[in-house]
């Protein structure tokens, strides 16, 4: 058995999490105060996601750029991937807060949308 | 002049959240002044999520969360100036204000908002021997460049300060393509959230000096390299300590102050600990009629609680409006108000005083505390009794803790004078 300590990064709470292993199996885990806790704990051993946000360049906006997101959580190991082919991202404005700017990112079937607007 | 019955001075997360239940509260004239191009604030260029899980029960983007309170002030058909600053306001509730369009224009205002903000601690805050090269950045001077100008500072980094900022700039950078060499941090402990050292550095394999400091910056026309040396009990540094680093850029994340040029100009009376005014049950400076909330009162971690902050101060001077325009006057506040106090480990409190009469059933007290205390109680005596005792098992400055009092229990106390809150070790 084998104990890990982790500190969750579900809420600004920041609760230190201690996971209790056997082999790959996870028995036990503790410290967390509400249920995002636990699902952090379990996904962090097993497949580490991460929401990702970055900016975009606007052509023909009132704006140089709109910050943008991926729709859900990416796999940790996606991230540089998907923040590289936003790179060459244009957007003709206008642009939506929740517009789709880019699917599928970096193969993983997760959208990038945009969480800021745009007129022309 | 013009007359308003509220006037907003800013209109970032505080202000927007303060107008939204001033009018939801029955106040139909209320004016929110905003001196940058747009409303929203700080918020605009924190593009990274973890807002709003306490707000919305999601996490969103500061851009999105701005935009959720724009839509609500839009919704019930706010006024507001932008690209326009504030000059002055006086005893009398007076705004100066000035624009391109209006030039300079006063305004009579029934009551008064302060939502400015806070700025950045910055170099010349620090007294950081060695030249004076360009590459020297506050985090949130990166932060506005790479995020909405579109320009990386530069391409490798040393970051001084761990706060949330810093932290967050940190990754941004080298998401971005520069190279994060190191974070250092005065402190024996890190001044940001615990989740940004994990999603921030951690993930980014970034290593965190604790009691390091910047002895020297080199340089002349850009940065050159930094030396860091670690630092004893008393922030001296350690002869033996030093090493260089190679950067091009150094961002600094060494603390936040509130912004209250415009509050010292009213002759508010200020908190000397917070930089902010001294604010009553109904977060009211000492002047009447005159409010205070967000960061322009006291640095917060999180903008959900700044929101929830500000719509208490909206509502309490949509009252104290209501108040003054109805002709019964009501009796004035015969007891005096309860002093809070803050000793041993507890920095300050928010509010100061506390009217009964005036608070609400279940009055949420902020603070920060000055260390890192593990496995403690936060104590709040009534007098001399111990009241509330509650376990924490860890508290730390960066993160602010709040106590609540409860009306009721209060009323139990009719002749208190002084609430003492502070922190006993087990």
């Amino acid at each position: 058995m084998k104990k890990i300590n982790l500190i969750c990064i579900g809420c600004p709470m920041g609760c230190p999490l201690t996971i209790e292993k056997d082999g790959s199996k996870i028995i036990s885990v503790t410290g967390n105060t509400c249920p995002r806790g636990d699902a952090y704990a379990r996904k962090e051993l097993t497949n580490p996601t991460r929401i990702v946000t970055s900016t975009v360049a606007v052509e023909g906006g009132d704006v140089m750029r709109i910050s943008v997101k991926t729709k859900q959580d990416i796999p940790k190991d996606k991230i540089f991937a998907c923040v590289k082919e936003l790179k060459n991202v244009s957007i003709k404005a206008p642009v939506h807060i929740g517009d789709v700017i880019l699917e599928n990112v970096a193969g993983t079937g997760v959208d990038v949308v945009a969480t800021k607007g745009s007129s022309w | 002049m013009k007359a308003y019955d509220i006037v907003i001075i800013g209109g970032g997360p505080a202000g927007l959240a303060a107008a939204v239940s001033a009018r939801k509260n029955g106040i139909d004239r209320v004016l929110i002044l905003e001196r940058d191009k747009e409303l929203g604030g700080i918020l605009n260029q924190c593009i990274h999520n973890g807002f709003g899980l306490h707000t919305f029960k999601e996490e969103l983007t500061g851009p999105e969360y701005a935009a959720r309170y724009i839509a609500q002030a839009a919704e019930l058909n706010l006024e507001y100036k932008i690209n326009t600053m504030v000059m002055d306001i006086s005893h009398e509730k007076i705004v100066t204000y000035m624009n391109r369009e209006e030039g300079m224009q006063e305004i009579q205002a029934k009551a008064v908002i302060l939502a400015m903000g806070c700025r950045e601690r910055s170099r010349g805050a620090l007294n950081i021997p060695g030249y004076r090269p360009a590459g020297i950045f506050s985090a949130g001077t990166a932060q506005r460049l790479v995020n909405m100008e579109g320009y990386l500072p530069g391409r490798e980094v040393v970051i001084l300060g761990s706060g949330d900022i810093g932290l967050i700039m940190a990754r941004r950078m080298t998401l971005e393509g520069a190279k994060v060499k190191v974070v250092s941090e005065l402190m024996p402990y890190s001044g940001g959230l615990k989740r940004n050292i994990v999603q921030c550095l951690d993930d980014y394999g970034i290593p965190l000096k604790l009691s390091h400091t910047v002895i020297d910056i080199r340089g002349k026309e850009r940065l050159e390299g930094i030396t860091l040396a670690e630092v004893d009990s008393h922030g001296k540094p350690i002869p033996g300590t030093e090493e260089d680093y190679t950067c091009d850029t150094l961002l600094l994340s060494v603390g936040l102050i509130p912004e209250n040029e415009l509050s010292n100009g009213m002759g508010i009376d200020m908190n000397r600990v917070t930089s902010g005014p001294n604010v009553n049950e109904s977060l009211e400076t000492s002047i009447p009629g005159v409010f205070a909330c967000g960061n322009v009162l006291h640095v917060h971690d999180l903008v959900d609680f700044v929101s929830e902050e500000a719509a208490a101060a909206g509502k309490n001077a949509a009252e104290y409006v209501m108040r003054e325009k109805s002709a019964v006057q009501i009796s004035k506040d015969i007891k005096s108000p309860i002093e809070l106090e803050a000793v041993e480990g507890v920095r300050y409190t928010v509010p100061k005083t506390v009217n009964v009469d005036r608070m609400t059933d279940r009055l949420t007290v902020r603070f920060r505390v000055g260390a890192v205390y593990q496995n403690c109680f936060v104590s709040a005596y009534f007098d001399n009794e111990r009241v509330i005792h509650k376990k924490r098992p860890v508290v730390a400055p960066g993160e602010m803790e709040d106590i609540k009092l409860d009306k009721s229990k209060l009323l139990e106390y009719p002749d208190l004078k002084k609430i003492t809150i502070k922190i006993e070790e087990a």
